[in-house]
C-alpha cells in the first residue's frame, strides 16, 4: 500500500490522523522536527496496525532542505497532509518581529515551500491528494490572533489556488478549517465544550472528506455557520467587538 | 470534572491528573498524597476513587509483540479490547479475561481479575510475566514471580495501593478460531446447579446465570454455560454494532416485578436441559460490552454489586442461606453470576479461593445496605470474603476477616511509605 506523508506529525491532530490512516490500511511517513520524540508512538502504531510507519526529520523553517527531504523518499507518497501549525503569542508578535516572522514562516512560507515540491511531483504523476490544515482564524482577522490568522488566511488562499491548478491533473486538494480543538496547542484555554472537538473527531472528519474528495470542510461542522455569521458582521460593528 | 466508578456510587468530587510520560507521573507522586491510579473506570465501587486521581489510560502504547514467545508488552493504560483487536486476527487470546474487555491492563493486575476459566488458569496475575511499578519516591521496579516477589504478590490484587503500574508483559494463548462451542445446561435448583458444575469441571470455561428471585423448589435454578474454543481457522475479529443507553433511566423501571419477568423469560427461553450453540468471542466472554453505558439502567443513584465467595465445603449451605435472604428481600437483580473457582493464589489480596462465588447487582435504594450487612454475616460465618473491585461499602471488620494476609500487605505499605501517597476511599474505609 502506498505511503501517506504527514507533516507536523507531533501535533495531536496529526497523531490522530496517523492512527486513522494506518487503521484504514495505509503505510505512513511521519515528518517532524524532532522525530525521535515520536518513536514510542510510531512503534505502538506499527504493532497495532501492522503497517510500515517511518519517522523522518523535517524542519519546516529550513526551506532549502525541503527539496532534498522530498527527494530522499524512496517511494513517493500517494497523499500529503500538512498539519503544520504554530499559534505563537499574539502580543509578543505585535512588538517582536522575530515572533511574527516565525508564525508567518511556519504556518505559511514553510508549508508553501514544501507543498510546491509535492504539487510538482503529483502533477507530473497525475495522482495523489493534498490536505492542508488551515484554521477558522484565517476567515477574519481578530485582535486576539490576527498574525496567526493572517498566515492561515494566506495558506487558505494558497490551497484554493493549488486546488484550481491541480484539478486538471486529477489531484484533489482539501482545505480543513478546524474550530476549537482540545490539543496540546490549546491546553489551558477555556474552550466551550459544545464547540470544541477532540483530535480524533477532527481526524475522522478529515479522513472522510478526503476519501470523498471534498474541497473545503470545517470541523466541527457547525463552524461553517458560525464563521458565516462572523464574516457577515459589518466591519463598522466588527471593529468594536472583542470576539 | 470528577470521575466516578462503574456503579455511579458513591458520587464524589476529585481532582484528576493525567500523565503520558514518566517524568509527569513522578512529579504528580512527588506533589500529592491521597492518590489512587484510575484505569477505565470499570471497578464498581470506590476502589479507584480518592481525593486525587491519576489517570493511567493516556499511558497506552504497545511496546512489543513477540509471536515466538507468545507475549505482548504494553503500557498499563492499554485496554484488553485493544490487545484483542490486534492479536485475535493473528490467532492469540488472553489467557485470563474478565467479563468485560473494557478495562486497562493496569486495572486487570491491580484487581487481579479472573474469568470463566479460573478453575483452570487462575487469576490474571498468572499470565503476567513481569511488570514495572513506580513507587511513591519515583523509583521504578520490575516485579515478577522471580524478582521482587513481595511487591509482585502485593501489587497483583493490591487495588493500586502499592504504586502505579507502568507496563506489563503478558503471556497469551494461541487460538484457532474466534468461535466457541457453547453448551448450556438448564438446572432446576441449586443442587442440580452444583452437580452440573462438578460434571463439567474439566471444561475450559464455565459460568452460570442464576435466577436469584426463584423461591422454594426452584431456588438456585440456573443456566450453566460452558465453552471450548473451536478449531475452524476463522479468526476475523470485528467490532459489532453496539447498543447505547444514552442517559440514566428512571430507577423505578427495575423492581422486583420487572426483574422477575425478565428472569422467567431469560430462564424460560431455553427449552432443553442441554443445548448447544456456536457463539463468538464477544458473545461468549463480553455479552454486556455490547451495550454501552449499561450501568445507566440503574438510574441516577447508581448501583452496587455484591460479590462474595465461599469455600467449597460450605458453599452449598452458605449459598442457600444467601439466596433465601435475597429472595425474601425481593431486591434481586437480573445480572446474577455464579461460578466454581479453582485454588487460591499467593497474592495478599486476591479474591478467588476454591469454592463458589456469586455476584449480584442491586440498585441503590432504601434497605439495600442493611441487606448487605446481613449478607456479610453469612459470608463470614462460612469463611468467605467479598471482592474489593466490586465493593463500595464493606466495613473494616468484615474485610479483615476475609483477607488473612492483610497484615503482610499493611507492613509492606508501611515499609515503602506507600500509605503516605496512595489511598482510595476504600482503603481509608477498610484501613487497608
Amino acid at each position: 500500500m502506498a505511503y501517506v506523508l504527514i507533516i507536523g506529525a507531533k501535533s495531536d491532530i496529526a497523531m490522530a490522523l496517523a492512527r486513522k490512516y494506518a487503521e484504514s490500511g495505509h503505510d505512513l511517513y511521519l515528518a517532524a522536527r524532532k522525530p525521535e520524540e515520536l518513536r514510542g508512538f510510531a512503534n505502538d502504531l506499527k504493532i497495532r496496525s501492522q503497517k510500515d510507519i517511518r519517522l523522518l526529520a523535517l524542519d519546516i523553517l529550513d526551506f532549502s532542505s525541503h527539496d532534498g527531504f522530498y527527494r530522499s523518499l524512496d517511494q513517493k507518497p500517494s497523499g500529503v497532509i500538512s498539519v503544520v501549525g504554530y499559534l505563537g503569542e499574539q502580543v509578543k508578535a505585535q512588538s517582536e518581529f522575530t515572533e511574527a516572522h516565525r508564525i508567518i514562516d511556519t504556518n505559511f512560507t514553510g508549508v508553501v515551500s514544501l507543498l510546491n515540491i509535492v504539487a510538482d511531483d503529483f502533477e507530473a504523476r497525475k495522482e495523489g491528494f493534498i490536505v492542508g490544515i488551515s484554521s477558522v482564524a484565517g476567515d477574519r482577522g481578530r485582535k486576539s490572533n490576527y498574525i496567526y490568522g493572517s498566515a492561515k488566511a494566506a495558506f487558505t488562499t494558497y490551497l484554493s489556488g493549488l486546488r484550481n491548478r491541480l484539478h486538471d491533473a486529477g489531484i484533489n486538494v482539501l482545505t480543513v478549517k478546524p474550530g476549537f480543538v482540545a490539543t496540546k496547542m490549546t491546553e489551558g484555554m477555556d474552550l466551550p465544550g459544545a464547540l470544541t472537538a477532540q483530535a480524533d473527531e477532527v481526524a475522522k472528519d478529515i479522513f472522510e472528506a478526503q476519501q470523498k474528495k471534498q474541497d473545503v470542510i470545517y470541523s466541527k461542522w457547525m463552524w461553517r455557520w458560525i464563521m458565516s455569521i462572523i464574516n457577515n458582521i459589518p466591519e463598522w460593528i466588527f471593529k468594536k467587538t472583542s470576539i | 470534572m470528577s470521575l466516578s466508578s462503574w456503579g455511579n456510587y458513591p458520587k464524589t468530587v476529585n481532582r484528576v491528573f493525567n500523565f503520558d510520560k514518566i517524568a509527569t507521573l513522578k512529579a504528580i507522586l512527588n506533589r500529592h498524597s491521597d492518590l489512587i491510579p484510575y484505569g477505565n473506570g470499570r471497578s464498581y465501587g470506590d476502589s479507584a476513587l480518592s481525593e486525587n486521581i491519576v489517570q493511567v489510560k493516556p499511558y497506552n502504547y504497545f511496546l512489543d509483540f513477540d509471536e515466538a514467545s507468545c507475549t505482548v508488552h504494553v503500557q498499563a493504560g492499554v485496554l484488553l479490547s485493544d490487545i484483542l483487536d490486534v492479536l485475535v486476527p493473528k490467532g492469540f487470546f488472553l489467557k485470563v479475561t474478565p467479563g468485560t474487555k473494557l478495562i486497562t491492563v493496569g486495572g486487570a493486575i491491580a484487581s487481579d481479575v479472573h474469568g470463566k476459566n479460573h478453575h483452570i488458569e487462575g487469576c490474571f496475575s498468572e499470565s503476567v510475566e513481569v511488570f514495572t511499578l513506580m513507587l511513591p519516591d519515583g523509583e521504578i521496579i520490575s516485579c515478577s514471580k522471580q524478582q521482587n516477589t513481595e511487591l509482585f504478590k502485593a501489587t497483583c490484587g493490591g487495588m493500586g495501593l502499592t504504586g502505579v503500574i507502568l507496563d506489563a508483559k503478558i503471556s497469551l494463548k494461541r487460538i484457532n478460531s474466534r468461535y466457541i462451542d457453547q453448551v448450556t445446561i438448564k438446572t432446576k435448583n441449586l443442587k442440580e446447579t452444583f452437580e452440573a458444575f462438578e460434571a463439567y469441571k474439566d471444561a475450559s470455561y464455565s459460568v452460570a446465570w442464576i435466577d436469584c428471585l426463584a423461591r422454594g423448589d426452584g431456588l438456585g435454578r440456573s443456566l450453566l454455560m460452558v465453552g471450548e474454543f473451536r478449531d475452524d481457522g476463522e479468526l476475523g475479529y470485528e467490532d459489532r454494532k453496539k447498543l447505547n443507553i444514552p442517559f440514566n433511566l428512571p430507577s423505578f423501571l427495575l423492581n422486583r416485578f420487572s426483574v422477575k419477568i425478565f428472569n422467567s423469560f431469560y430462564y424460560g427461553r431455553i427449552r432443553d436441559r442441554i443445548s448447544r450453540q456456536r457463539v463468538d468471542i464477544d458473545q461468549f466472554f463480553y455479552p454486556l460490552d455490547a451495550i454501552r453505558h449499561w450501568n445507566r439502567i440503574y438510574g441516577e443513584k447508581g448501583f452496587a454489586q455484591y460479590q462474595f465467595i465461599l469455600p467449597k465445603k460450605s458453599s452449598f449451605s452458605g449459598l442457600k442461606e444467601m439466596l433465601e435472604l435475597i429472595t425474601c428481600s425481593g431486591k434481586g437483580s437480573f445480572l446474577a453470576v455464579l461460578k466454581l473457582y479453582g485454588e487460591a493464589n499467593e497474592n495478599y489480596l486476591s479474591f478467588p479461593m476454591e469454592g463458589y462465588s456469586l455476584a449480584l447487582d442491586f440498585k441503590i435504594e432504601k434497605g439495600v445496605f442493611a441487606l448487605f450487612e446481613k449478607l456479610d454475616e453469612v459470608v463470614l460465618k462460612h469463611g468467605g470474603r467479598i471482592y474489593l473491585a466490586k465493593d463500595a461499602r464493606v466495613s473494616q471488620a468484615v474485610f479483615e476477616k476475609g483477607y488473612p494476609k492483610i497484615d503482610k500487605f499493611r507492613a509492606l505499605r508501611k515499609k515503602y511509605e506507600m500509605n503516605k501517597t496512595f489511598q482510595s476511599l476504600q482503603s481509608l474505609r477498610t484501613g487497608i
